[in-house]
């Protein structure tokens, strides 16, 4: 065998300060491109909503690109679009992040957009309507309209967990959409879009003094209003196996996804950081141990996936959360033995251990991945946001490919021996569609 | 309060990275590009694959990698992944592409790797018939998704006889298939003569290139002539209607005529393309999104294939709204055909062509497939310097006449998927429509 390769890591720089009225900046120049990324994040999300306001905080993300204090409906986009950029924003779990990348010019025109949505939205009935309906068309494509539509990340978490900020679907029904009103979103936004509640990020081709500086200009008098007390929403892990199904009406096929909880990301990020790992020992290619089983010699999925967190954000996302694994199966494919097979490897791993260079290779290939992820600067701007926000520190962006490297063999295997079928929670799709 | 927004800082010049480039005695040209940002490697090998046969391509580029006569796929797979390598094949009707990345130490590895799998892929029976099954089902689902449906019933409308009509074959084609035909066709068809390998990442392009010929140097023989006849002119007609029962949208597409990226007036539609539909800040989506939330998205673009070039618009509406979308896109066709744009439209338009060229360079992989499409078109990236000036030299007229031309409502082919009984009666009042057979 080869010997083992060296895996690399990245030194981008990484400046951090706050400014007087609270807001948490972090900086990581790069001149290797005429390009800058700038990432705003707000400490909530899906999690955060209130009781029949599903789909609220995603809702509201859209309102958030419908005009602002200096800033007419349809100007942010114009704006930066007409600087050679491109925006869009996003909502997790546990943050909604809004970012811009730009060819270098563009940087303070970007700060200032930011800085100008962060005092206030222009939240009109009319705005309101308007994105209810457009938040409608969002939620027929992903879900309503397609096969396997919100499987499993919509699907998987009302089995998994009772209570309403875990459980909840996070795009929302359209009753609650449909009831949402100005007087809400004022409310939502003076609660959790404080300065105090944020992390602005900027990468890539900019001198930081000078940055400095632009920030300070059109950040530095936006208001300061504190950050809400950050709610722990944690539940007790499930006692005893839980297993649905339902019929999605257009999928020719049928499906099975399982989740199983995992340590704290952030109060014991050492222990579960061999879950990271552990899920693409599992699933990452051909050599990986269930797409070798299951799609190569058994023959019962045709797909197969394994990652962190219901939104694959393994890094940016809180406690709760879970390992996944999904399927998609052949016709007339058996969820009940493709859940047993992922018993049969999870128990043969954690007994036997792993295989010569098993644990190497991966390890090289997520290095790769996490790599390849930061050559962008906005994989760079928007996690190093979240990592500030959640950790207080950006600089973990710099340090996984070390880390991930540094995982050793015992700790996948006792990872892989807490993954019981007692702790499973699992959601299987039945075809609807004749194919 | 008012504030007012800063300008912009005017960009420097286009800086292009340097490529070097050699062809091998085999036919094979490899470009390497050093941007070094990141400690990996990017690889794209285009393949020319024109005319191949398309049920046996397709299954092809599913078990390139599942086996040599020293490796099966697994070992393969392992191989790839020890020095954080992972390459995977994708079709269309012009080219192989085998794609993928690894860790920048690992680039000779990975070459030996890809050349084993070029010069020596076996098809083995088990893992074909694997292949063939999964692709069954990957194309059962792809029939179930309303944008693919969609786009087969208007490539079916806008190239007719032509191999391009055709980009996915149908599931009772690929369950015949034996391993024969996929070797005949990798014997017949992956060969060096006429390939492009791209190499971007952070590596010696000198010696990357010294290492693809020594690698690749093995590799041997010409293909048939692939070449394809140029596509049809498009053919209007009625409003083509397919029935999607129980449709919670409607997916609209209409098809313009376009120019190739080496047109003089190419850089003038692509600007009248952004005005109307071609990027968020355009006319159709401010109109049918940010004023009447008929739909999340809609979007156009000019897509660009060796045998032609055609305008593609597309959006999924509420089946509701179906009829008043179409009068809102034949509106803002027929407005940007007509009536040229405003001055500062134009201008902001101009500015996010020539920005986000700078932000597909901005990375690795977007070099890598920037370098690696260009090829297939026989420019390198030195094109980018003649575009951009193109770009920004363009007028409003050049753009309004471009316009009118081929943003015309009148030469357009549409097609409509959706739950025929609801949107049947909305959109014969706007137009004659023909329901589809299928």
């Amino acid at each position: 065998m080869a010997p083992k390769i060296k895996i690399p890591a990245t030194k981008y720089p990484v400046e951090r300060f706050t400014l007087g009225n609270g807001l948490r900046v972090v900086l990581s120049p790069d001149r290797s491109a005429p390009v800058v990324g700038v990432a705003v994040v707000y400490d909530v999300g899906i999690r955060s909503e209130p009781e029949g306001r599903t789909g609220f905080a995603h809702l509201f993300e859209h309102l958030m690109f419908q005009g602002s204090e200096n800033l007419e409906k349809l100007a942010h986009f114009r704006h930066v679009q007409g600087a050679g950029g491109s925006f869009n924003g996003s909502t997790h779990l546990d943050y909604t992040d809004y970012f811009e990348v730009l060819p270098t010019g563009g940087l303070e025109r970007a700060l200032f957009l930011e800085a100008d949505r962060m005092r206030g939205p222009r939240l009109t009935e009319e705005n309101l309507r308007n994105q209810v309906d457009v938040v409608k068309e969002e939620i027929r494509v992903n879900v309503l309209n397609r096969p396997y539509g919100g499987f499993p990340w919509l699907k998987l978490p009302p089995v998994m967990f009772s209570t309403f900020a875990n459980a909840h679907d996070g795009y929302g029904s359209f009753e609650d959409l449909e009831s949402a009103t100005v007087e809400d979103a004022q409310g939502f936004f003076d609660r959790y879009y404080a300065c105090g509640n944020a992390v602005l990020s900027v990468a890539g081709d900019f001198d930081v003094a000078e940055a400095t500086t632009m920030i300070e200009r059109h950040f530095g008098d936006v208001p300061a209003r504190p950050a809400p007390q950050l709610p722990d929403f944690d539940e007790p892990d499930i006692n005893g196996e839980r297993r649905e199904s339902y019929t999605d009406r257009i999928a020719p096929l049928p499906a099975v996804a399982a989740g199983w909880r995992v340590p704290d990301p952030i109060g014991t990020f050492e222990d579960y950081l061999p879950y990271v790992v552990l899920a693409e020992v599992l699933t990452d290619g051909d050599a990986s141990r269930l797409v070798e089983r299951l799609v190569q010699r058994d023959r019962t999925a045709t797909t197969l996936g394994g990652y962190l967190g219901f939104m694959g954000d393994e890094y940016l996302v809180r406690n709760p959360t879970a390992l996944l694994l999904q399927a998609h199966l052949p016709p007339g494919g058996d969820a009940g033995k493709v859940l047993r097979t992922i018993d049969e490897e999870l128990d043969r791993l954690a007994a036997d251990g792993l295989k010569p260079g098993e644990l190497d290779r991966t390890q090289a290939r997520m290095a790769t991945r996490a790599l390849h992820g930061t050559d962008d600067v906005l994989g760079r701007a928007q996690p190093m946001a979240v990592l500030e926000l959640q950790r207080g520190r950006p600089g973990l962006l710099n340090d996984l490919p070390k880390l991930i490297s540094e995982v050793r063999e015992e700790q996948i295997v006792a990872a892989a021996g807490t993954l019981r079928p007692e702790r499973r929670a699992s959601v299987e799709v039945f075809p609807g569609a004749s194919s | 309060m008012t504030k007012t927004l800063p300008d912009l800082v005017p960009d420097a010049e286009l800086n292009l990275p340097r490529e070097r480039e050699r062809t091998l005695s085999n036919g094979l040209t490899v470009i390497a590009i050093r941007r070094s940002a990141v400690p990996l490697v990017e690889v794209r090998l285009r393949i020319p694959f024109g005319r191949a046969p398309l049920a046996p391509a397709t299954l092809l580029s599913q078990a390139l990698f599942t086996g040599t006569s020293g490796m099966n796929s697994i070992d393969i797979a392992a191989e790839l992944q020890a020095v954080g390598g992972g390459l995977a094949a994708g079709l269309d009707p012009d080219r192989l592409l085998i794609s993928g990345n690894a860790l920048a130490d690992g680039l000779d590895r990975t070459l030996e790797l890809l050349a084993s799998v070029l010069t020596d892929a076996t098809y083995p029976d088990e893992e074909v018939s694997t292949e063939r099954d999964r692709l069954v089902d990957h194309i059962q689902v792809a029939l179930s998704q309303p944008a693919h449906l969609a786009r087969v019933a208007l490539l079916k409308r806008m190239y007719g006889s032509h191999p391009y009509a055709v980009q996915t074959p149908a599931p009772e084609e690929i369950r015949v298939l034996s391993p024969g035909p996929l070797r005949e066709l990798h014997a017949a068809r992956v060969r060096p003569d006429g390939a492009v390998l791209v190499l971007v990442g952070d590596i010696d392009p000198d010696q990357a290139i010294d290492t693809a010929e020594k690698v690749l140097g093995g590799w041997s023989g010409s293909a048939q002539d692939g070449s394809l006849p140029p596509t049809p002119a498009l053919e209007t007609g009625p409003l083509l209607l397919v029935d999607r029962p129980g449709s919670v949208q409607s997916s609209l597409r209409i098809a313009l005529p376009a120019l190739t990226r080496t047109d003089p007036d190419y850089a003038a539609l692509n600007l009248a393309n952004l005005v109307f539909g071609g990027y968020f800040s355009s006319r159709w989506t401010e109109n049918i999104r940010e004023d009447k939330g008929y739909t999340y998205g809609s979007y156009s673009s000019v897509d660009h294939y060796v045998a032609g070039s055609a305008l593609v618009a597309a959006a999924e509406v509420a089946t509701e709204v179906t009829g008043p979308s179409l009068l809102e896109t034949n509106y803002e066709l027929g407005r940007i055909a007509s009536l040229p744009p405003g001055e500062e439209e134009l201008e902001q338009a101009r500015r996010y062509a020539l920005g986000t060229l700078r932000l597909g360079m901005s990375t690795q992989a977007g070099l890598a497939g920037l370098a690696s499409m260009y090829a297939g078109f026989g420019l390198r990236l030195d094109h980018l310097r003649k575009y951009s000036a193109a770009l920004s030299a363009a007028t409003r007229e050049e753009v309004a006449a471009a316009a009118s031309k081929y943003l015309a409502p009148s030469r357009a082919v549409t097609v409509v998927l959706g739950d025929a009984e609801k949107i049947e009666p909305q959109l014969s009042a706007l137009t004659v429509v023909e329901r589809s057979a299928a």
